[in-house]
């Protein structure tokens, strides 16, 4: 095989470890790739297989992942630690149209691990690296403890309108309650020429979070969302993440609303 | 340009054997004692030691897909850190003796491993570019084949094409590479190979552009939840069926080491849409008949301007509970023809 081939994993080295929370932690490795916001890395280590890794952030030289340990592979990860490999191939998919969110009205509501990939994208306005004229984030978790990235979302309150909620009200929590949904609510829109919305959660989550914008009547082609799909090979081949004609790895993880909402898998 | 031969059905055993020593020659085998209930044969592609050995009487209950997307392949080995890519175990090349509708099912198979997302997949083009098609004349029709439909019955994409008679092979040689071998092996003739033009099972495609987003929910597809029993037969016997899974596995001396391999996944199958955290996408068997049936006549075309069925009907030979597809699709257009 003379071309490189697509399925060999590349080891990297582990170069640092965050306990997220109870379950969910971020790795970063060592690693030089062009990565644009919302794309993801086939993660993979031998022995024990490969799964879809949304990017949650990257820099020149490095990239983190942030990982909720449920199945076999991240189970397996969950014991690494900074010297260690983990194997990567990718990134793959399209991820943001960054271009288009330039010099606009960007709102992002995120759910859950719904953080994670769109954490690279809000780090890019919050950094200056992508210039906004304002960003709005609605972001929501199930409990207190379920937080992620507390310290980021310090910096996003600075330079930005931050909604950070949890499902239910708890003990000791002064900030704001219930699902995503009812804060997309009270947003108002007068008109929508500059605006550009993203959202990105489990399913339910999207599906409701979407459907309030359109009743808000933000047209569906201002409205972004990133889909997540079993996947063997992050290359438009193995089949799994087929929803009609579109495959998400290739032709997504993130796609406009206009082509998602007509996706019924 | 092409030229043709007629040639004894000794001159043709000959030329087999000539052939033998240079290529490997796979076809439809029958394998006896290995069919679905005791005492019957099995018909699939299998390697073959001399003509006699092709089988031309009976379809094969598996596709010749084997031969460029095996049921399982090794992608890499790795030994702690390193991986180390397979290779095939020879670089022979392959004549492959194989009807139209088979022809037509790896040029669907050809566009999602060599076209899709304009990614090559090394391992499918390596096997891809070591077969030659010999097609073996189809005139008529086998049971449950709905080719003509498809548009699947006719092509031009082989080397050679030969129509077998009670003593003797007629061949239409395309292409320099066998031309010396038949003219050595017989004597010129007329021949052009003919193609079967009408099926007695037809379908009815749906002609929508884009289906009613009913139509996926409607009770239609609520018959299969019951009688479809998710064994995939219908995936492994069909000749366009290209998912796959991978899989891990190391060896039991030493933990380190193992391979990484690829295995045919299929729609129906339970598991196919499980994510991590234990989320699902079409638990119902309905669902995923209806997956298939969309794949198969409908969202494949969205992309690659041609339907990946290609009629050869083996879903239905094979089914344990008797699901007809080209029924399903049948009733799937009169359905959407008559409002829903």
């Amino acid at each position: 095989m003379s071309d490189r081939n697509p399925y060999l994993p590349s080891p990297v080295k582990i170069i640092g470890l965050r306990q997220e929370t109870d379950c969910e932690f971020t790795l970063t490795v060592a690693a030089e790739r062009a990565i644009t916001p919302g794309q993801f890395f086939q993660v993979s280590l031998p022995r024990i297989g490969e799964a879809p890794i949304s990017v949650s952030n990257c820099g020149p030289d490095w990239i983190e992942f942030t990982i909720r340990a449920v199945g076999r592979l991240t189970n397996a990860v969950q014991g690494l630690r900074p010297g260690d490999n983990l194997f990567i191939r990718g990134p793959y998919g399209t991820g943001f149209p960054i271009d288009r969110f330039r010099q606009q009205r960007l709102v992002i509501v995120a759910g859950g691990s719904g953080v994670a990939p769109v954490r690279p994208l809000i780090d890019r306005v919050v950094r200056g690296e992508l210039p906004v004229k304002s960003l709005d984030l609605i972001v929501g978790f199930k409990n207190r403890s379920s937080i992620l990235f507390s310290d980021d979302l310090a910096a996003w309150k600075e330079k930005s309108r931050l909604v950070l909620t949890i499902d239910k009200p708890e003990e000791g929590w002064n900030g704001e309650t219930g699902l995503v949904t009812e804060h997309i609510k009270k947003m108002q829109f007068t008109d929508f020429d500059d605006l550009q919305v993203v959202v990105v959660g489990p399913p339910v989550m999207m599906k409701f979070a979407t459907a309030e914008f359109r009743l808000l009547k933000v047209p569906s082609e201002r409205i972004w969302v990133s889909f997540e799909r079993l996947m063997s090979c992050g290359l438009g081949k193995c089949g799994h993440c087929k929803i009609d004609y579109t495959y998400v790895c290739v032709d997504g993880p993130v796609l406009n609303y206009s082509h998602a909402a007509g996706l019924i898998d | 340009m092409s030229e043709s031969f007629r040639l004894s059905a000794e001159q043709f055993a000959q030329l087999f054997e000539q052939l033998s020593t240079a290529y490997l020659l796979a076809g439809p085998k029958r394998i006896a004692g290995a069919g679905r209930f005791s005492g019957t044969d099995l018909v699939r592609y299998a390697f073959l030691k001399s003509a006699d050995e092709l089988e031309l009487h009976e379809k094969s209950w598996f596709s010749p897909k084997e031969l460029v997307f095996p049921p399982d392949e090794t992608l890499f080995y790795f030994n702690g850190q390193q991986f180390t890519e397979a290779t095939l175990p020879d670089d022979h090349e392959i004549i492959v003796f194989l009807r139209p509708c088979d022809i037509n099912g790896i040029d669907r198979l050809d566009r999602m491993f060599l076209e899709n997302a304009g990614v090559v997949d090394p391992y499918y083009k390596r096997r891809r570019e070591r077969l030659h098609y010999f097609m073996i004349e189809c005139r008529e029709s086998f049971e449950n084949c709905f080719c003509v439909s498809m548009q699947a019955n006719r092509t031009s994409d082989y080397e050679v094409a030969l129509r077998f008679e009670e003593n003797s092979v007629q061949v239409e040689v395309c292409g320099q590479k066998f031309v010396d071998l038949f003219a050595r092996a017989g004597e010129k003739a007329e021949f052009k190979p003919e193609f079967v033009s009408e099926n007695p099972v037809r379908v009815e495609l749906p002609t929508e552009e884009t289906m009613p987003p009913e139509i996926f929910n409607d009770k239609f597809w609520d018959e299969y939840d019951s009688r479809c029993i998710a064994c995939g037969r219908c995936n492994t016997s069909c000749v366009t069926c290209s998912c796959f899974t991978t899989t891990d596995l190391f060896y039991g001396d030493s933990r380190q080491c193992g391979e990484r391999r690829r295995v045919w996944d299929g729609c129906h199958l339970d598991g196919f849409c499980d994510m991590a955290g234990g989320h699902t996408f079409r638990k119902d068997k309905g669902e995923r008949m209806r997956f298939k049936t969309f794949h198969k006549i409908y969202d494949f075309r969205k992309r690659f301007g041609v339907d990946m069925c290609v009629g050869c009907g083996r879903c239905d030979d094979v089914c344990p509970e008797y699901i007809s597809f080209s029924n399903c699709i049948n009733k799937l257009s009169a359905k959407l023809k008559g409002g829903l």
